[in-house]
């Protein structure tokens, strides 16, 4: 774990923060711009997370959604979804919440040099893959192909299109976009993601793959690319559950014989292979 | 030099779908197979018509289409290169159950369905071949359905 400054004394104690900018990015997401009202700014690794506190009404891990954090603050996108998501997203500019954090893993970028990219993710799971993403097209010339597969409700629910648009304009990279339903305005794919994954040119051998979205979506992911021949060793999914303290102390977020939110959010799938169709876990 | 010209038997075992496919069986295939070129917004096939063809996609895309009455339609799903278009004409009535609309300029290997199925009639070791092919492809498209129908990103 990487602390920051507000966490190091007691990583249970929120620092203030106030929302410098509020980004409807969807009827249901929104993405907060926070910046610290003291002390120094905050340095995250992609995949990482904080709690948010909506003060007066509760606490939230929110995953951070951009990269670039120590030069532009803190980005977050929420979508509302509970009480406390809720009150998030409709913070005005100026307000202030409590901020806990970063936490957990973060996307093994470190170990990717020279190796294929595939970034799977869908839904608001893009939201944890963009600092990643940006983070890979940032040092391009460092990896092999990079693929980027995007699935999404439908063309309406297409989150960051703009970011899309440029990763796609701007780099080397293979990106699709999918949606589940669409009417024939639409000129992408319709499917699935994971149905994309054998469609992909790609080293299954030398690849590393990124997956993060609803667990159903990250579990048949995960099937088609072990189909494809890619080592459960080098499939990372963003796991998510119910965190509360956020340090492995409250077994919130207990999952098999790990805490989310000290051992993941980011697991390899060979760690969690065995737990991962368990019903009850 | 003056490339060999090949063999439609030959194209079709490129073909992911046809991969290891016996070169007997390929040649068969072969006789009731031909290039065919599709515009954007051109349809491949209607709903209700008699499915009497398949396609092999080499280049572009098809969006499968429901019609709805007085609504655009919904598209159910889309494929492009290395897909196949139609498995209808293995199932009587051998009709088709939605429109096939290329969205991109779309060339493909078009097969007479009814020829091979009259081969596969009076070669029952083809048509278990067929089968072994058709059936994986039906599998993985009724999963891709149903995972659809979950809607994953709807809220829960």
């Amino acid at each position: 774990m990487q602390a920051s400054q507000s966490t190091e004394e007691d990583p249970l104690l929120p620092a203030p923060y106030r929302v410098v900018e509020r980004v409807r990015e969807l009827d249901d997401v929104t993405t907060l711009h926070l910046e610290p009202r003291t002390g120094k700014r905050t340095c995250v690794n992609p995949g990482q997370f904080n709690m948010l506190y909506a003060f007066g009404i509760g606490e939230v891990a929110i995953s951070i959604s951009a990269a670039g954090e120590t030069e532009r603050g803190l980005f977050h996108t929420i979508r509302d979804v509970g009480k406390v998501s809720h009150a998030l997203s409709h913070m005005k500019e100026g307000a202030e919440v409590g901020l806990r954090g970063p936490f957990g893993s973060g996307w093994p970028i470190d170990g990717a040099d020279g190796r294929d990219i595939v970034i799977v993710a869908g839904g608001v799971g893009l939201a944890p893959l963009r600092p990643a993403i940006e983070a890979v097209l940032a040092k391009r010339e460092q990896y092999g192909r990079v693929t980027i597969l995007l699935g999404f409700r439908s063309p309406k629910d297409i989150l960051f299109p703009q970011p899309i648009h440029d990763w796609r304009e701007q780099h080397d990279v293979e990106l699709h976009v999918t949606v589940d339903h669409a009417d024939a305005d639409w000129r992408g794919h319709v499917g699935v993601v994971p149905t994309l994954i054998q469609r992909t040119n790609f080293d299954a051998k030398n690849c590393l793959a990124f997956v993060c979205g609803p667990e159903i979506m990250m579990r048949f992911s995960a099937q088609a690319l072990l189909g494809e021949g890619v080592s459960p060793a080098r499939i990372h999914l963003s796991m998510e559950r119910n965190m509360k303290c956020a340090v492995g102390h409250c077994g919130r977020c207990q999952f098999g014989p790990h805490f989310v939110c000290k051992d993941g959010p980011v697991f390899p799938l060979e760690r969690i292979t065995s737990i991962l169709s368990v019903r009850e876990v | 030099m003056i490339a060999a010209v090949k063999t439609m038997d030959q194209i079709l075992g490129q073909h992911r779908f046809f991969a290891d496919f016996p070169s007997d069986f390929a040649k068969l295939i072969g006789g009731c197979a031909r290039n065919i070129h599709f515009k954007p917004g051109e349809y491949m096939a209607r709903e209700e018509d008699p499915a009497d063809t398949f396609f092999i996609l080499s280049k572009g895309k098809v969006a499968l289409e429901v019609a709805v009455p007085g609504k655009s339609p919904v598209v159910i799903a889309t494929l492009g290169a290395q897909d196949v278009v139609g498995v209808s004409w293995l199932v009587a009535p051998y009709c088709w159950l939605f429109d096939a609309r290329a969205i991109e300029d779309l060339r493909a290997i078009s097969i007479d369905a009814k020829c091979l199925r009259e081969k596969c009639e009076a070669d029952h070791d083809l048509g278990y071949e067929m089968m072994k092919r058709f059936l994986p492809l039906l599998t993985q498209r009724l999963h891709a359905t149903r995972m659809q129908v979950l809607d994953v990103y709807g809220k829960s």
